[in-house]
């Protein structure tokens, strides 16, 4: 390992770095602007240069390699005096208005320029002034603002793999633009927002709403998803004012989608704050024991086999193991976490968890995608596919329509009998998958969702036999699971029991009569064409499809308004934290169930969540370890039959996937702009 | 003075023909076969002995520049480079070279391409040239006919191409860097050394940029022998050199010379001396717009050679050299090249894209003389601030004419101030 001495004292550093790593490894910390760990290097800002023996000019310690012997200052008066110089150039043209600038407060430029600004400016010529560009309904510009760091076009390029962003001109009249000025055509273009060390680019919907230091974080984590990307929600007061990615560089590293950012203004519409009870056809408001009341009447003199629950996408683990057990206390096992008729084995957990992790797909050296699109599924998870393609050596190979997914794929054919021909050796793709050393295979959510779902993920499962794809230490089957309850619920055995009917029978039955009750725990994805025959219970956050056939509405808590744990598709045991308090009458859900068990006679011994998450615990061990994989053991699971007929993939619209973004106005302009939705409006129109 | 036995382009002028016949009777091509037999390491030897310093401005030793690339071929095949992007202002040797001698320069390319394992020469020439890429083309075709390069180059068994690419149209990408990255179809902006060319380079290759000069000369030294060539001209500064005069002379030309020429001697003799007699001299930029300006009294007496302008404060550069008489408004002058470099800033880091434009706007008062004295000094620190905290070297350039200015001509600029302050307030 190399030695460098920094400002006098010697360190021991890994060969390959960079001297602003090994300073920050030494302690030292280096001014920066263009630099980023999780982008390439360009070397512009020149904000970080260091002196070094040897060297007649200073070097851009961001850039340059340390070698051996190399001694480094990085404190000395000539120091400063040059990273002044930068500043002050950065200054120059840099428009003095931090106060109604929505950076302040967290700007890198109005940071440094508190240790390296001088007390007045120099620059007594006009200022440069350069005209806003439009990059679409989530990014607002203010240019003149702009350093010409090229963070943002290194993240689109690179990260997000759209040639969307630019640097156009060149000297002073250098500007970043998106070349047509369109909106960026990326998931993850809101990236770009806290990649800008400087005001150029910011939130549109966030635009002068809140300062910095006015905004109390909570750590939590997104459900807009199933990857459970780590977020930082800020809130004021009883609102949340946006969303922010967290560190987490098993899950998300530092990205987070369009969606999870920006779907939060969804939570103050549509929303239910209080108790609803359907009389004469119509829904009125009510106090909780009317709501209780009209429930337990419902419920009354019904056999367990005439009540069903179904557990919604948003549901966390703490209010399905309750309801759970609250059917099973009245003598049900009618229920289904897997509201889109997912055929995932839940005896299995291999069968229906990402188990290479996503952090894995770096170790993979061979892909299969079968009928799944993680550019919409999971766009944080894409970019990790595509930062795996990047480091080159990675054939992907993809079953299902053709479509961009920001990393060149061989797109083998769209019908579900490919997927058979690789199974049984006979595809040529079959052979790299085979010669790969960690060979992964990627089914969608929505392959394994069709009626021959289950022979889709017994030929999945037999193509990572084939391919020998589960070792001692690889396995690389995975399912890419899109909602956030979904692995919680599959855990916590939120299935049909013995003699029990999954979601696409409940609805069958609530049509023939046979299920009478149904409890939807936010479940909106369901077709409710036949709801209007049993007696609906519906619990969730949202005015959204099953509040609308419900007979009671029993107003729940979003993501932002409970502590509550998921598990995201890799099986990861997460938690988030109340940002925010319930609007209105809504309570938080487990509590909303221990109350109403009570009015049923079916009390359930939990007072306190601690004895929840206990409960958690004793109904699947995983729950145990907190931001922690259980590895789950392989086993046979799908069973064998014909497939045939193309995928189709699962996901219309990447903004509007659940209640939340439905109520979204940010997410409906992206819908409009960005997917083209709006084309034909005319003027009457919003 | 130069005796015309130790000329090396004695077409220069292009009175005879700079076609094959021409130039093989000039010499050119003459058994070219023996210097490749020499091979590769006794050429590169001999080229360091020869002690040629790059032509293109930096002058660094063209035969060490040659010994960086990797002894051998590996995966990834080797280039060379000919920096035909001839922007410097003032400066046009190379135009010349590729006009009247083209076939010295492709000659010159196979020798130093296979010195450098490179089967492959790109002649990156400035777009604004087209009678040059057309003459040279020519030539190129003329050597692929006469089978002196192509698959058997000269009969050796070496595969050598010749591509002549022509650039848009940016002095930037006359920089090394930025030259491959246009070469490569990409936006020209200096890349960030290291790694460097030899190592990684063209299209990720290991590469050497040489100057269309310093490769034109290859196969004469190495035909005539490095002692000729290190016994023309002062010690670490020899050989001959194209020198380019323009301004105020009454016949401005491009000649070579031996280097550490006395510059008065080379104004007087080649350009027909100053406009009005060398008494009428002001000041002269001795190596293209990016060195800075010498006052008469240094020009007096100072040789033109890398060392001694060095000692000067200046530089040889390309050794175009600007004279300026009496009648010119030198803080004008200064203040047109800070607009160039403005106008030709790539933008891409900070100094040099907000300095090039404040240094050029300061420049443009201080020619009216609407500023103030104190703002020389800011001036001054300013060009302190770009220097040598940039990516590539143009920050460097823009900085320097004006600190070339300040530190000869200052009295001058604080006349102007103080001459429009009394104007302003005898108006009043």
């Amino acid at each position: 390992m190399p030695k460098i001495t920094i400002d006098g004292t010697e360190h021991e550093v890994d060969a390959g770095m960079t001297i602003l790593q090994a300073c920050e490894q030494a302690g030292k910390e280096v001014p920066r602007f263009c630099y980023h760990d999780r982008l390439s290097i360009a070397g512009n800002c020149r904000m970080c240069l260091v002196q070094m023996e040897r060297s007649p000019k200073p070097v851009a310690s961001c850039a340059m390699p340390v070698a051996d012997g190399m001694v480094v200052y990085t404190d000395t008066p000539e120091v400063k005096k040059m990273r002044q110089g930068v500043m002050e150039f950065l200054l120059i043209n840099h428009p003095l208005d931090c106060p109604i600038c929505d950076q302040g407060g967290e700007c890198d430029l109005q940071d440094q320029a508190m240790a390296y600004g001088m007390d007045h400016g120099r620059y007594k010529e006009n200022k440069r002034a350069v005209e806003d560009k439009h990059m679409g309904p989530l990014i607002k510009t203010i240019m003149t603002r702009c350093i010409h760091c090229t963070r943002c076009v290194r993240f689109s390029t690179e990260v997000a793999g759209v040639t969307d962003m630019g640097l156009i001109g060149r000297g002073e009249n250098a500007e970043i633009v998106t070349y047509l000025d369109q909106a960026v055509s990326s998931e993850l273009s809101g990236n770009v927002i806290d990649l800008c060390p400087v005001g150029a680019l910011t939130s549109k919907p966030y635009a002068f709403a809140a300062r910095p230091w006015e905004l109390k974080k909570t750590e939590s984590v997104d459900v807009s998803d199933a990857q459970g990307c780590a977020i930082r929600v800020d809130s004021r007061g009883p609102e949340v004012m946006r969303v922010l990615p967290r560190l987490n560089e098993d899950v998300n590293e530092e990205w987070i989608s369009d969606k999870t950012r920006y779907c939060v203004d969804g939570l103050k519409r549509q929303r239910l704050d209080q108790p609803y009870v359907r009389v004469k056809g119509k829904l009125q408001p009510a106090t909780w024991p009317e709501a209780f009341a009209a429930v337990a009447k419902a419920i009354k003199g019904k056999q367990g086999s005439e009540i069903a629950a179904i557990a919604g996408d948003l549901a966390d683990c703490e209010s399905m193991l309750v309801l759970k057990e609250l059917m099973v206390g009245l003598g049900s096992t009618n229920m289904d976490c897997r509201q889109d008729g997912s055929k995932v084995d839940p005896a299995q957990r291999a069968s229906y968890i990402f188990n290479s992790t996503i952090a894995g797909i770096e170790d993979a050296d061979a892909l299969l995608i079968v009928g799944a699109n993680p550019r919409w599924e999971a766009p944080v998870l894409n970019a990790r596919i595509r930062k795996r393609y990047l480091m080159g050596k990675f054939p992907i190979a993809a079953i299902g329509p053709a479509i961009d997914l920001s990393y060149p794929v061989d797109w083998l054919g769209e019908d579900a009998d490919i997927l058979a021909q690789i199974a049984a050796g006979t595809h040529p793709f079959a052979e790299i998958l085979k010669t790969a050393e960690r060979p992964m295979i990627i089914v969608g959510s929505g392959a394994v969702a069709r009626p021959d779902g289950a022979a889709v993920l017994g030929l999945a499962r037999q193509a990572a036999d084939a391919a020998g794809a589960v070792t001692a230490d690889w396995n690389g089957f995975n399912v890419l699971q899109r909602a956030a309850s979904r692995v919680g619920g599959l855990d916590l055995g939120f299935v049909p029991g013995e003699g029990g009917m999954d979601t696409g029978r409940i609805l069958d039955g609530a049509a023939t009569g046979a299920v009478k009750v149904i409890y939807l725990l936010g479940a909106d994805e369901i077709d409710t064409k036949d709801l209007d025959k049993p007696f609906v219970i519906y619990q969730g956050h949202h005015g959204d499809a099953g509040a609308h056939v419900a007979d009671v509405i029993l107003p729940g808590a979003a993501y932002t308004e409970k502590d509550a744990t998921y598990v995201n598709l890799e099986g990861r045991v997460q938690r988030g934290q109340l940002a925010v308090y319930p609007p209105g009458d809504a309570r938080e859900d487990w509590k909303i169930i221990r109350a109403l068990s009570d009015t049923l006679n079916a009390t359930l011994p939990y007072t306190t969540l601690a004895d929840v998450r206990r409960g958690l615990v004793k109904a699947n061990p995983v729950f145990q370890g907190i931001d922690d994989i259980q590895a789950a053991p392989w086993g046979e699971f799908g069973t064998t039959g014909e497939v045939s007929g193309a995928f189709t993939y699962p996901i219309a619209n990447f903004y509007m996937t659940d209640p939340i973004s439905r109520a979204s106005a940010t997410m409906a302009e992206c819908t409009d702009e960005i997917l083209g939705g709006g084309e034909g409006k005319t003027g009457t129109d919003g | 003075m130069l005796a015309d036995k130790d000329r090396i382009f004695t077409n220069i002028y292009g009175f005879d023909s700079p076609w094959l016949d021409g130039a093989r009777a000039r010499g050119d091509w003459d058994g070219t076969n023996k210097l490749i037999e020499l091979g590769r390491d006794k050429i590169i030897d001999e080229m360091k002995e020869s002690g040629l310093r790059g032509r293109g401005g930096a002058g660094f030793p063209t035969g060490v520049k040659w010994s960086f690339m990797p002894k051998e071929i590996g995966t990834r095949p080797h280039y060379l480079v000919i920096n035909a992007d001839e922007g410097e202002p003032g400066t046009c040797k190379d135009r010349e070279i590729m006009r009247s001698e083209p076939h010295k320069l492709i000659e010159g390319a196979l020798v130093a391409s296979f010195a450098m394992g490179a089967h492959a020469a790109y002649c990156y020439v400035r777009g604004e040239f087209h009678h040059e890429i057309d003459c040279l083309q020519r030539a190129v075709d003329e050597a692929y006919e006469a089978g002196l390069i192509g698959d058997d180059a000269c009969g050796t068994g070496w595969k050598f191409d010749f591509y002549v690419h022509s650039g848009a149209g940016a002095y930037i990408c006359g920089e090394e860097t930025s030259l491959i990255e246009s070469l490569e179809g990409k936006k020209g902006q200096p890349r960030l050394k290291p790694p460097f060319p030899a190592g990684v380079g063209v299209w990720g290759c290991p590469t050497t940029v040489n100057n269309v000069e310093s490769i034109a000369v290859a196969p004469t030294i190495l035909r005539r022998g490095a002692d000729w060539f290190s016994g023309i001209g002062r010690p670490n500064n020899v050989g001959t050199k194209l020198f380019n005069i323009s301004g105020h002379v009454n016949q401005p030309c491009t000649v070579e010379e031996e280097m550490g020429i006395p510059l008065k001697e080379l104004i007087e003799r080649h350009a027909g001396g100053v406009r009005g007699g060398w008494d009428n001299l002001l000041c002269v930029i001795p190596g293209g717009a990016s060195v800075p300006v010498l006052p008469k009294s240094i020009c007096d007496d100072v040789l033109m050679d890398f060392d001694s302008l060095r000692e000067q404060r200046s530089g040889l550069g390309t050794a175009a050299v600007m004279v300026m008489d009496k009648s010119t408004d030198v803080i004008k002058a200064i203040a047109r090249l800070s607009a160039f470099y403005k106008h030709e800033s790539c933008g891409q880091c900070t100094p040099c894209r907000e300095g090039t434009g404040w240094m050029a706007r300061v420049m443009q008062r201080m020619v009216s003389g609407d500023a103030h004295i104190d703002e020389i000094d800011t001036l001054e620190e300013v060009t302190r601030q770009v220097e040598g905290h940039t990516i590539c070297a143009l920050g460097d350039a823009a900085a320097w004419p004006i600190q070339g200015l300040i530190r000869h001509f200052r009295p001058e600029m604080e006349k102007r101030i103080l001459d429009n302050i009394a104007r302003r307030s005898a108006a009043e």
